[in-house]
């Protein structure tokens, strides 16, 4: 028995710490997730600086002063669209965007799928049967057929588009959370806390949740980047908010103004090549996070 | 006529943590038709040196020294050569059955796959029958060659790896812990078994296990590892019995005898845990845990000399004729 | 986007539910909870698709009748002539009824029975989604299979990589800069569509004239598709990797190939069983992309086509089929899963 006493609380604290560090160094040792993270980190310092690197009248289509899909040129650096805009300023202004609605989308669903999986996987019975069907479900609908049909009925707008989005990447989480929920569910300490008095709200606050946080946070790194390439398709399609500007926006008028037939590839390649860099970006440290809880894919025998 | 023979053998694995050495100059031979047990702790060396025999290592371990068989070295052989010899020379019987055998193949196939692997004039149909004939010698229906693995009992698994090992005729079969996962009495069964086919058709034998009471039923010779090293070696009954190397004594120990008082008022056992390989003890190895250590013990590594007739140990305090058990 | 699912190394492949649960008595009860599971699944879609379209989109006379100025007795007429003008639970049993009898309805654009336009436009999807399905399965499950087997060798990293960035493009960005390149710059292959007017009626010219179109399409459509079969692989590979039985292969003398394709590949396949099953139900729904790029004759250009007129039972038709598909593809995986998982039957 050591005499020093230390509070519960600050023991927890440096454990998670402890564990922290061990993850982070075990990331770090990942050279394709930190190439990620780095193109991550400058994607977002981009979208953040758009408003000082490029005026926001750039994108008024009234005010545009450069020729008709005119190639690149040294005022335009990456050429024009049909309106005269500059495609930089549109590709610049057009993350902005996209990770809003990437980022927002899986927040929500992240935030549902959790809720419903803790839930349904603590309290069981009825409830979690229900649930467990209702992801299920979800889970084998074409999302993209989902998301069309709903964006057709709800009209077209950001927060339908978030909502729609959000709506199909739910049961995904549900599902790991219910699992890990179940795992932790069967260790000693929650049947000690149990036998305490501890109430359902406590025990799926305090120990389940914390259990099952790290697992959700590397699933939510893999559900950014579909949402994002869903935002894009569905914009493309012609779904999006036409109120704002989006890679996929974009992209939309591009292909409704014959951009292709015109050869006008400087008004293809941005925005595409930006929706690719991200997409991947995130997928480089969501697996990198992926391969840090599970270490059987780092690769050592 | 000596069959396999370890010369000077190391192994070591290359890890995050650096160079762990898992066997560390190992001399070992076996004559053809003989057994020979190889007992110790998990972690000791005693499956990597059975892994070695037929180079299935991971890439991760270097192999050093020489180990011969049929007076032809291993560490030497091409490709094409080592996949001839393996199971043709020598068989493995793994230890976890389940695990070893193909979960989606029926085990009838899983038997003849070697017989037509290595015998180019065989056909199918007769491979099948081989392979049924073998599930009979060990004790099975043939009709369980319809079988998946998982419709068997451990014991019944156990012997199909058995009747596996023998398809090829192999004039040496390795048992890696073959026993230890099955219950007491399954145990004694399989082990009769062995012995029954190892007099039968004058195979050689190397039996590994950490039980030192299973080796004295089965095999002629015993050596007993430690740290990736021969400690002691002897006939099976007589290192079992009356052991030259206190860790030998140790593990004798570690079964009690039923029945017998002095066994219950004083547990065996070793107390302690063997060295981490990253950071073995100077002198000898097992000084840390040794009851009857001396002084040179901490200051050199005692080599195997002979002890008796027949018998080596490990031991300075053995070497001087002196009881190595207080 | 539908069109893929890519887990990460280490997402779990998990089997349909059929791996979760145990069965206890027989294939007859596994096959009882499925096809009963199956069957409440599709009468979900038929009533969330009812839902959708009949509640929440709005007066269907309203998007009917748009920018076109109707009188009050008009708009009755039309109502009692598409049956709205019946209580709600009926025109929810006459869709339900419809809809098994394989009545859709009839389309506000082309003012013909749905069902015929499904049936006519089916084949092109099928043989633009099959074909690309079979290459990026094929594909996928080749590299990933060598890549998994030699994890960490140049050609896995290249293969991972490849295939990371491929999965990364947008489908229908790839497609345009696809159209871009061997389109228009090149002049290889026709822009889009699936057939030229000018091609004789024969057979042979027909068929040649279509794989001529075809080539663009299947090649965007597997080029993003494959990499998630690929990863899936690769994964399923890696979990054999370390496994005894594949040390008992070895040392039974087989070669490194043998022992991947006899031993490691088998048991590999069996949790992937289920996602292939899935990739056939996306057959009928998984190109809706890839058509809309290349204006092929499909149920998914019919389906974004139907969007913007708007045509509600069309969409509302294509929406239950999309749905169903799915669903009776991943029963079809699981009835499999019984047959070729000796495992499952485990009592």
């Amino acid at each position: 028995m050591t005499t020093t006493t230390v509070s519960p609380r600050a023991l927890r604290r440096a454990r998670r710490r402890q564990s922290f560090a061990r993850s982070w160094a075990s990331y770090r040792s990942q050279r394709t997730g930190v190439i990620g993270l780095v193109l991550l980190g400058a994607i977002v310092i981009l979208a953040l600086a758009a408003p000082i690197l490029i005026d926001e009248s750039a994108l008024s289509v009234t005010r545009a002063t450069g020729g008709r899909m005119a190639p690149p040129s040294a005022e335009y650096p990456l050429g024009t669209d049909e309106t005269g805009r500059s495609i930089l300023a549109l590709t610049l202004w057009g993350s902005r965007l996209s990770l809003v609605i990437g980022l927002t989308a899986t927040v929500v669903a992240i935030v549902i799928g959790t809720a419903v999986g803790v839930t349904s996987g603590h309290i069981g019975g009825w409830y979690g049967w229900i649930a467990l069907r209702l992801s299920d479900w979800f889970m084998v609908l074409p999302s993209l057929v989902v998301a069309i049909a709903l964006l057709a009925v709800l009209g077209r707008s950001m927060a339908t588009t978030i909502t729609v989005i959000a709506l199909v990447s739910w049961p995904g989480t549900t599902r790991l959370v219910r699992a890990q929920t179940l795992t932790v569910q069967s260790r000693p300490y929650l049947e000690r806390a149990k036998a305490l008095g501890a109430g359902h709200w406590h025990q799926m606050t305090k120990h389940i949740l914390p259990n099952v946080l790290p697992l959700v946070l590397a699933s939510a790194t893999l559900l950014v980047p579909s949402a994002i390439l869903m935002e894009s398709s569905l914009a493309w399609l012609g779904l999006g908010d036409p109120s704002v500007v989006s890679w996929g926006s974009i992209l939309n008028r591009a292909s409704e103004n014959g951009a292709v037939s015109a050869h006008a590839w400087w008004y293809l390649l941005p925005p595409g090549l930006a929706i690719l860099v991200v997409v991947l970006a995130f997928m480089m440290c969501g697996r990198a996070l992926e391969a840090v809880f599970n270490p059987r894919l780092r690769g050592e025998s | 006529m000596t069959l396999l023979e370890f010369k000077d053998l190391h192994v070591t694995y290359r890890g995050s943590r650096g160079r762990l050495p898992a066997v560390r100059g190992v001399d070992l031979r076996v004559d053809a038709g003989e057994t020979l047990g190889i007992a110790g702790e998990s972690g000791c060396g005693k499956s990597t040196l059975a892994m070695a025999v037929l180079r299935l290592l991971p890439k991760s371990a270097e192999v050093s020294g020489e180990i011969l068989l049929d007076g032809e070295d291993l560490l030497k052989m091409g490709w094409g050569r080592l996949r001839a010899v393996r199971w043709t020379g020598a068989s493995i019987v793994f230890q976890g059955a389940m695990h070893s055998l193909n979960a989606v193949q029926r085990i009838g196939r899983q038997i003849a796959e070697p017989i037509l692997v290595h015998e180019a004039k065989t056909t199918p149909a007769a491979a099948a029958k081989r392979a049924e004939a073998l599930l009979e010698r060990v004790g099975l229906p043939p009709s369980r060659a319809r079988s998946f693995p998982h419709e068997l009992s451990g014991g019944q698994r156990q012997r199909v790896m058995i009747a596996m090992a023998l398809a090829c005729d192999p004039d040496l079969i390795i048992a890696d812990e073959a026993t230890t996962a099955l219950d007491v009495m399954v145990q004694a069964q399989v082990l009769r078994l062995i012995s029954d086919l190892v007099t039968e058709r004058g195979v050689g034998l190397v039996m590994i296990s950490h039980d030192l009471s299973v080796l004295s039923a089965v095999c002629d010779r015993a050596a007993v590892m430690y740290a990736g090293r021969i400690v002691e070696e002897g006939p099976a009954h007589e290192v079992f019995a009356h052991a030259r190397h206190p860790y030998s004594a140790a593990l004798g120990a570690a079964f009690p005898v039923i029945g017998d008082p002095a066994a219950r008022m004083n547990p065996g056992g070793l107390a302690g845990d063997p060295p981490d390989p990253a950071r073995l003890p100077q002198g000898c190895s097992f000084r840390p845990r040794c009851a009857v250590a001396v002084e040179r013990c901490g200051a050199e590594s005692p080599e195997l000399l002979e002890v008796g007739s027949a018998r080596v140990s490990a031991c300075f305090v053995a070497q001087e004729g002196m009881p190595v058990v207080l | 986007m539908t069109e893929r699912s890519l887990p990460a190394d280490g997402a779990s492949l998990e089997a349909p539910s059929a791996g979760r649960g145990r069965v206890s008595s027989g294939f007859g009860r596994y096959l009882f909870k499925h096809v009963s599971g199956a069957a409440v699944s599709l009468l979900l879609v038929l009533f969330s698709s009812f839902f959708i379209f009949r509640l929440i989109a709005g007066d269907p006379i309203d998007q009917l009748t748009k920018e076109r100025p109707v009188s009050a007795e008009q708009r009755a007429a039309m109502r009692a002539e598409l049956g709205l003008d019946r209580p709600l639970w009926q025109q929810f049993w006459d869709y339900i009824a419809g809809t098994l009898t394989m009545d859709l309805g009839e389309s506000f654009q082309y003012r013909r029975p749905i069902f015929d336009l499904i049936v006519e436009r089916l084949p092109a999807t099928l043989l633009l989604s099959g074909t690309g399905m079979v290459l990026a399965v094929l594909l996928g499950f080749w590299i990933g299979t060598r890549s998994g087997w030699k994890q960490g060798s140049r050609f896995d990293k290249g293969h991972v990589a490849t295939g990371l960035v491929l999965y990364s493009a947008p489908t229908f960005w790839l497609g345009m800069i696809v159209i871009l390149i061997f389109a228009r710059y090149l002049g290889l292959f026709p822009v889009n569509g699936m057939r030229s007017p000018s091609t004789p009626p024969d057979f042979w010219s027909q068929a040649v004239d279509i794989g001529h179109h075809l080539v663009l399409p299947v090649l965007t459509y597997t080029a993003v598709v494959y990499a998630g079969y690929l990863m899936i692989m690769r994964s399923s590979i890696l979990d054999e990797l370390g496994s005894d039985y594949l040390t008992t292969a070895r040392a039974k003398g087989l070669r490194d190939d043998e022992v991947r394709q006899r031993h490691a590949v088998p048991n590999a396949l069996l949790p992937t069983v289920t996602l292939v099953f899935l990739a056939l139900g996306s057959v009928v729904n998984g190109s809706i992309v890839t058509e809309t790029v290349f204006s092929w004759p499909g149920l998914g250009t019919l389906f974004v086509n139907s969007i913007f007129y708007p045509d509600r039972p069309v969409l509302q038709a294509l929406f239950v089929l999309f749905s169903s598909s799915t669903i009776l593809a991943v029963l079809c995986a699981e009835i499999l899963y019984w047959f070729i998982d000796p495992r499952i039957r485990r009592s």
